[in-house]
């Protein structure tokens, strides 16, 4: 693991906490959308901050792809829930906003998470050198290991 | 209905978005280390590599359904309730997910790693 890597690994972390944060506040402006009108869902990305957040969400997703090049899925995914962590003390030390015990055992929680996947191995896939082409013959063959044990 | 159209959101969630990641997992590890593809052959290359990926093209597909659950979720419920509990339950059925169709050796180290960070996604809600 370098250093561009592990910046790659922060991306992950703000883009996609930063992004979530700015969906969620421009679907509170756009309101609730009935089953039968999910077309609006469509319209949604009119509103600034549905825009703004699916922009940042690209960095994510840009990130993201690069650090999965590279890494584990069970590696890279703990990363993401840093964002939680990320936001958290956003609210306490920008926005002074009370958090509350739950709150920061949660923090403790995922960091003590992260911590003990990052302390290992970034790549695992050594079971077989040939990854398998395509998803059918993995779910084949995922079944039959299932039923050996 | 509320609160059923929540929980369809999150269960739709949780099943798009492992699928999605499993499935963009495969394709960035055929695609091989990026960086390094861009060093060698140019930003492009990994580019039309990526993209025409079958896997990437399914996966891209599934992460679209999970999104727009996302959305749909949030018209109905609370980020607070449907963030935390879609990525916490995603958290566990990816470690299997990963384990058994990506042969990623799912240690005792990381099952820890899942729960705990699902669990404390799952406290932060609160």
């Amino acid at each position: 693991m370098t250093l561009r890597k592990y910046l790659v690994l922060a991306g992950v972390t703000v883009f996609g906490a930063a992004g979530d944060a700015m969906l969620s506040r421009g679907m509170k402006e756009v309101g609730n959308i009935a089953p039968h009108h999910v077309s609006e869902l469509i319209l949604a990305i009119l509103n600034p901050w549905v825009a703004i957040g699916v922009l940042l969400l690209l960095a994510f997703f840009a990130s993201y792809m690069t650090a999965l090049s590279w890494a584990d899925l069970t590696y890279v995914l703990p990363a993401t829930s840093l964002g939680y962590v990320v936001l958290a003390l956003v609210a306490k030390f920008m926005l002074h906003e009370d958090v509350t015990t739950a709150r920061w055992l949660g923090i403790l929680m995922i960091s003590a998470g992260v911590g003990l996947v990052a302390g290992g191995p970034s790549k695992t896939e050594t079971e077989r050198s040939d990854p398998p082409a395509d998803m059918a013959e993995c779910v084949a063959e995922a079944a039959g290991r299932g039923v050996e044990g | 209905m509320k609160h059923a159209y929540t929980w369809a959101a999150i269960w739709a969630i949780i099943v798009a978005s492992t699928a999605g990641d499993v499935l963009l997992a495969r394709a960035m590890k055929q695609v091989g280390d990026v960086g390094e593809l861009r060093r060698r052959r140019g930003l492009l290359v990994v580019i039309a590599n990526t993209i025409r990926n079958p896997n990437f093209i399914l996966g891209v597909a599934a992460m679209a359904v999970a999104f727009y659950s996302l959305l749909f979720g949030l018209s109905w419920g609370d980020v607070s309730l449907i963030a935390p509990a879609s990525a916490s339950l995603t958290f566990v059925a990816n470690a299997f997910a990963a384990k058994l169709f990506l042969h990623e050796k799912v240690d005792r180290r990381r099952w820890m790693a899942a729960l705990l960070v699902a669990g404390g996604v799952c406290l932060m809600a609160l």
